[in-house]
């Protein structure tokens, strides 16, 4: 069975259910569990629910040594760059601690954080930075697309051993899609194909794969059947699902909201390139986010940014019928 | 002979054994030093040393109870030490082996022994504040009187992870003691150079006002005022009373660390910064007179609490302890390659 909810809420769904299963689960953050009338704090008390003060990284830190002693703590950080204020910890502490200690400790803690704002909030609230943390031995990163993925992936994320960084794209936030009701999990590393095609496949992640999926809804219009593909983490990264897609269309578009050098599309042209040269009718193309501040006024804003028009250019520049539609 | 534990009172065989865990200290710390000389290579990287501070852990450590835990900078190799920990593993683990406390893969900077409570170590200085802050809020979710000792130096009270850390535990009345060891340098830079506090003729417990928080400035060279500072901030932890910053203050008598030298460098300890980079040999000289293992032992003896044949043979125990710690690190094997991957992800 399933229920209809959005996004955001399929997210509070999974911390729930595993709070309720698990007692070692935490949450905590800034802003949240200021009285006893919250949800959470009503279900679990202000033992395992607090509020903290604007201290970024006391908050991972404290995420981490809670994790150390035996917890499983839930950071609310609300924005990914709020992180960016703590990056020691989430970079060079938490995934750090399992291999130096030689596998006595683990660290199992989710940073969970919007990202990718890109609604008027200007240079500094509205930032792709998932592919900062894919390199990162020891860290996992999950960007799930749909409702569905969201209450799945965080309740994977919460149960997995290791520092995972839950990306959940803002721009999704009241997207409503069908959930499954009670446990459910989306496994790390396994790639959704949210659209079969022959053609070209394309891939995204978060908000860009409805680009993607506009994008190939216009192409059917024009006979071109494309394959969607959405990796869901991002650490680790099914890229074995993305050859053999790849295998059997020949050519592949990336579509990222980051800018070019710090994206995941870069990451994957890279692997691609390598490991699926042979397959590849034409080169790779990527649609990513143009070298800019994210700027505050709405046309600009959209000028630097991947849509589903960029989308279907860059495919029909793959497949060599621009032409068709100049 | 044993670890006090916390005792109201400490009894002879409880001041035998912190002099005996000081001498361990200091003879181990010896051993690395001379390591660089005896076995050119074998210890790789940057090494921290603990020599001067071995009242000041000592004194700390032995409030711990079984179920207590605490978390250390990267000059960690005293309180492993003082808490059980095997020195055998912990030589092999400096010397990179794979009989190693952490197999290898840690080193001097990264020492962690679980077994014994000591759940881990950063490199980046205050950057572990917050990680026993974490610990002390798990152990007042657990409810089982657990208390959590907080060690750094006093150049990590000059970063964020101090204050935001500070202001939570005493905000959340955690569990925990924060050990502040004041050694007199940041590296290389003199506290009051770097320190408003100190720089205004304060002590740095002052800090702990900012907080709502008791704060207490101590002579980290005498054990037992050690004891019985970390005693009392112990026992208001496990009450449920709340947080207590206490300055202990010391004199490092090594170098912040061994030079810092590109591969094929042979690397060694220079002198002390008081001599090497501030011209004022007659400060170490000075720090050297209060060097707080002989005087501990002076005291013991001169208190009849030890004959000096007994300090004598405490310290050739030690000594052949140490000794066999070097001859295991050293036939340890190297770990398998294999390893380097082994523990990325649980």
């Amino acid at each position: 069975m399933a229920h209809e909810l959005p996004y955001i809420a399929a997210i509070l769904e999974a911390i729930q259910l595993e709070m309720e299963r698990d007692e070692s689960v935490l949450y905590f953050g800034q802003n949240m569990a200021t009285t006893e009338n919250e949800p959470f704090v009503d279900a679990f008390g202000n033992d395992r629910v607090r509020v903290t003060p604007i201290s970024e990284t006391a908050e991972i830190g404290i995420a981490i040594g809670a994790a150390l002693a035996g917890y499983r703590p839930v950071v609310e950080l609300y924005m990914a760059e709020f992180m960016l204020v703590a990056m020691d910890q989430v970079l060079n502490e938490a995934p750090r601690f399992r291999g130096m200690s030689g596998g006595q400790v683990t660290v199992p803690i989710v940073l969970k954080a919007g990202y990718g704002f890109t609604a008027g909030w200007a240079g500094q609230h509205t930032g792709t930075l998932s592919a900062l943390f894919m390199g990162v031995p020891g860290l996992k990163v999950a960007v799930p697309s749909t409702a569905a993925d969201a209450k799945g992936l965080m309740a994977t994320a919460i149960r997995d051993d290791n520092p995972v960084v839950y990306l959940h794209h803002y721009l999704l936030t009241l997207d409503h899609g069908e959930v499954p009701d009670g446990e459910y999990l989306v496994p790390f590393g396994e790639a959704s194909v949210r659209r079969e095609g022959s053609d070209v496949t394309i891939v995204g992640t978060g908000w860009t794969v409805d680009r993607a999926l506009g994008a190939a809804e216009r192409l059917a219009g024009e006979g071109i059947q494309a394959e969607v593909i959405d990796p869901r983490t991002i650490a680790p990264l099914d890229l074995q699902t993305i050859l053999e897609s790849v295998d059997k269309t020949g050519h592949l578009v990336l579509v990222d909201q980051a800018t070019r050098h710090a994206s995941v599309s870069t990451v994957i042209a890279g692997e691609v390139a390598e490991h699926g040269f042979g397959s590849l009718k034409a080169p790779i193309v990527q649609v990513t986010g143009l070298d800019a501040t994210i700027p505050y006024s709405e046309p600009l804003e959209a000028y630097v940014l991947p849509d589903d028009d960029k989308v279907v250019a860059a495919v029909q520049r793959v497949l060599g019928t621009a032409h068709v539609t100049a | 002979m044993s670890a006090p534990q916390g005792v109201e009172k400490l009894e002879r065989e409880h001041l035998v054994w912190i002099y005996r865990q000081m001498s361990r200290i200091r003879e181990f710390e010896e051993r690395v030093k001379r390591t660089f000389e005896e076995h050119p290579g074998v210890i790789r990287g940057h090494t921290h040393l603990a020599d001067g501070a071995e009242a000041s852990i000592v004194g700390s450590i032995a409030n711990l109870g079984p179920d207590d835990w605490f978390f250390t900078t990267y000059r960690c190799h005293g309180y492993p030490i003082a808490r059980g920990t095997d020195p055998k593993v912990m030589m092999a683990e400096i010397y990179g082996r794979k009989d190693g406390l952490c197999k290898g893969l840690g080193g001097s900077m990264h020492l962690t022994d679980v077994s014994n409570g000591f759940l881990g170590t950063s490199g980046i200085v205050g950057a572990g504040i917050p990680h026993a802050t974490g610990a002390a809020w798990a152990a007042q979710i657990r409810g089982k009187g657990q208390v959590v000792l907080c060690f750094f130096g006093d150049g990590a009270s000059k970063q964020g992870a101090f204050f935001e850390s500070l202001n939570i535990a005493s905000l959340w009345k955690l569990p925990i003691v924060f050990v502040m060891e004041n050694n007199g340098y940041n590296v290389h830079t003199r506290t009051e150079q770097e320190d408003a506090n100190r720089a205004a003729g304060e002590d740095l417990s002052v800090k702990a006002k900012a907080f709502s928080m008791p704060g207490v400035t101590i002579d980290g060279r005498d054990p037992l005022e050690v004891y019985e500072t970390v005693r009392t901030a112990v026992v208001r932890a496990r009450a449920g009373e709340g947080p207590t910053l206490v300055e202990s203050q010391m004199y490092r008598l090594s170098a912040h660390g061994n030079i810092i030298a590109p591969p094929g460098v042979p690397l060694h300890f220079p002198e002390h910064e008081a001599i090497e980079k501030f011209g004022a040999p007659e400060e170490y000289e000075a720090a050297k007179q209060g060097d707080p293992v002989p005087a501990f032992r002076g005291r013991l003896v001169a208190d009849g609490v030890l004959t000096g044949e007994e300090a004598a043979a405490i310290a050739e125990e030690v000594r052949e302890e140490l000794q066999a710690a070097v001859d295991f690190g050293l036939q340890s094997p190297f770990p398998e390659v294999e390893t380097a991957l082994e523990y990325t992800y649980a």
